[in-house]
């Protein structure tokens, strides 16, 4: 894998920071049905910028595309509706110097989002500057903005942290625009099917394969606290195993030295340590290796399947589930193994419990009278929500603002056993929004990064 | 001006509005779950005679030759479970005695018993599940004399289906165990 993958930042100047409290809000804990009308601006740039970005890039109009990637991302969102272009009456240049609010309140625009685009020489080498201004049309002034110089090639990620920003400011939540998803890239019949692990920016740009088919691998997850590492499960050799790959330099690892095989890992919230099954002679059970002392612990000591674990936030509990009841139930226990309490109790069964980056809600599988559920329930078990019920779906993975779940659904073939598809969605928490995540390929098990570092 | 309280106000006055398309929502939801193309595809599943469903499974266990090979002439490759379960039938242990004895005359040959699971089950659960059930046929070999160490057991969970369907009948072929070998 090439080095500098990612994003160099020289600079990030916040223009003005702002103090109003008057800017338009949105309540996003409510399932939003009535978006806010926005007008994303085509970002400007000037002749010799244009051409330098064609001869870097290949790009007509960079900033009519990233004005196109914040839209998109918004809308995506379900709380904005951008109003098309084509309606604007003020030029993106003098908009971005000074916007004529009656024209934009005039279109119905609430927000403003305007831009600037120039290419800059240092040491001899191509950058490009992005500058953005967030403007409230009817509070007629500019909130907020950033400057933000970068190699040309990531420019799309300018546009994921200028959504994130607008996010951030109108919501008041944090955002997940400038994030990537891990995830198994799908092919062939349904008795033979190739998986490769594959690495996506969010919004489904950028697709890059990281294993090559050959062996079968699973459930791929990144660190939460280094977005340049991943744990998946493999078997390379016929010796199924979880590993450790860091996306940057390509370099792999086995983890742990275990007799049987080692399967659905996790790391840690601080990345220090991962949790994973170990299945021999018949039995599962749930392990910690410290991945700085190389010290490995089992955790649970039960004749039954205990699988699927996953950390709590502040890394002081996990959950996992386990068929000691009978059926698949999701259990609490303390992360040394000490006090384990069933806490799921509904019809049906349940599992591939994880828990929400803001700590207060599990998310789950479950499966109850044939049809499969995503849902959420607290971390004592009540307040139960299924957000989405189908013929088969599971493994649920939190954005890291906890507002959105992404999974995987299966179809159902038909009677000639053809028409199976597999592919990822994303649903609000409030149940609402359900979509359909564009990939390559059939897709299945996602993992969703933290916000990206530099 | 003050913008969140105008917005607060639209909000009260929209929020039965807000309601209303929820319920609409929620519903409009359910309805393309539940594809009309799915209803007839079971329907045409319980049509099918069910004698002939009775004569390939028990309970729900597989009790048919298709898609089961041979470890050696007269000696089946493969067992079949019950949804969730690793407890052989009298069957299961009847193909897994014959098994045991081919291998004790040609102790040279070594084995993987692989593992599978039916697609209705989360891929964790299932790959724990996959490897309970080579489990339970390689103590079965063992009892009968096959040593440890020509066994290997190896889970695929729900990976590996042999039957692509959706549907009881290629759920039961599809929780197997398959004794395969290694050299």
């Amino acid at each position: 894998m090439k080095k500098n993958l990612f994003l160099i930042i020289i600079f990030y100047v916040i223009l003005k920071p702002s103090i109003s409290f008057s800017l338009v809000e949105i309540d996003i804990t409510r399932g939003n049905l009535d978006p806010m009308p926005i007008s994303v601006s085509p970002f400007f740039s000037d002749k010799i910028t244009d051409e330098n970005i064609k001869k870097n890039l290949n790009i007509e109009n960079l900033g009519q595309e990233i004005s196109k990637v914040i839209e998109n991302n918004l809308e995506k969102t379900g709380l904005f509706d951008a109003i098309e272009k084509e309606a604007f009456l003020q030029k993106p240049d003098i908009a971005h110097l000074k916007p004529r609010f009656e024209d934009w309140a005039l279109i119905k625009s609430q927000v403003l989002i305007t831009g600037k685009v120039t290419s800059k020489k240092i040491n001899e080498k191509d950058y490009i500057n992005i500058e953005f201004k967030l403007w409230d049309v009817l509070g007629a002034k500019m909130v907020d903005g950033f400057s933000l110089t970068t190699t040309p090639r990531s420019w799309r990620r300018v546009g994921h942290k200028i959504s994130d920003k607008v996010y951030e400011r109108l919501t008041g939540e944090s955002g997940y625009f400038d994030t990537r998803i891990i995830y198994v890239a799908e092919e062939g019949p349904k008795t033979q099917r190739i998986k490769k692990l594959a690495l996506m920016d969010q919004d489904g740009f950028n697709t890059k394969y990281i294993t090559l088919g050959s062996e079968l691998v699973l459930t791929p997850r990144f660190n939460p606290a280094n977005d340049k590492e991943i744990t998946y499960m493999s078997y390379f050799r016929n010796m199924p195993r979880v590993y450790i790959v860091n996306l940057q330099t390509g370099e792999q690892k086995v983890v742990g030295d275990f007799r049987g095989m080692t399967f659905a890992p996790r790391f840690s919230p601080d990345g220090k340590k991962l949790i994973m099954s170990l299945a021999k002679d018949g039995n599962s059970e749930i392990w910690v290796r410290n991945l700085e002392t190389n010290i490995q612990e089992k955790l649970t000591d039960h004749p039954s399947i205990d699988t699927s674990p996953s950390y709590s936030p502040d890394g002081k509990y996990i959950t996992f589930n386990s068929d000691r009841s009978g059926y698949q139930q999701i259990y609490v226990m303390r992360s040394d193994g000490s006090k384990v309490k069933r806490i799921s109790f509904g019809k049906g069964i349940y599992g591939t419990p994880v828990w929400s980056p803001r700590g207060d809600l599990i998310a789950f599988t479950k499966l109850h009278k044939g049809k499969f559920f995503i849902g959420v329930m607290r971390t004592d078990g009540s307040g139960e929500r299924l957000l989405t019920e189908n013929y088969y779906q599971e493994a649920p993975s939190w954005s890291p603002n906890g507002r959105i779940i992404i999974f995987y659904r299966e179809t159902k073939t038909d009677d000639k056993g053809q028409g199976f598809s597999a592919k990822l969605w994303s649903i609000d928490l409030t149940g609402y929004n359900e979509r359909l995540v564009n990939t390559e390929t059939d897709a299945s098990d996602p993992s969703w990064s933290s916000l990206l570092g530099n | 001006m003050n913008i969140s309280k105008i917005l607060k106000n639209a909000f009260l006055i929209v929020i039965f509005g807000l309601l209303v398309t929820a319920c609409a929502t929620k519903k409009s939801v359910k309805t393309t779950t539940e594809s009309t193309s799915t209803t007839k595809a079971e329907e045409t599943q319980k049509a099918d005679p069910i004698e002939k469903l009775d004569a390939l499974m028990q309970g729900d266990v597989y009790i048919g030759s298709d898609t089961v090979g041979e470890l050696a002439s007269g000696v089946p490759d493969r067992v079949f479970f019950a949804t969730n379960e690793t407890i052989l039938t009298t069957a299961s242990r009847e193909t897994l005695r014959k098994q045991a004895a081919w291998l004790r005359q040609n102790s040279n040959v070594t084995v993987v018993v692989e593992g599978h699971a039916d697609e209705r089950g989360t891929r964790e659960y299932n790959l724990a599940l996959g490897e309970r059930r080579a489990n339970a046929a390689k103590d079965y070999l063992m009892t009968y004399g096959v040593s440890s160490d020509r066994i290997k057991v190896l889970s695929y969970g729900k990976e590996r289906p042999v039957d692509s369907g959706s549907n009881p009948l290629s759920w039961s072929k599809n929780r197997r165990s398959v004794t395969v070998k290694a050299n």
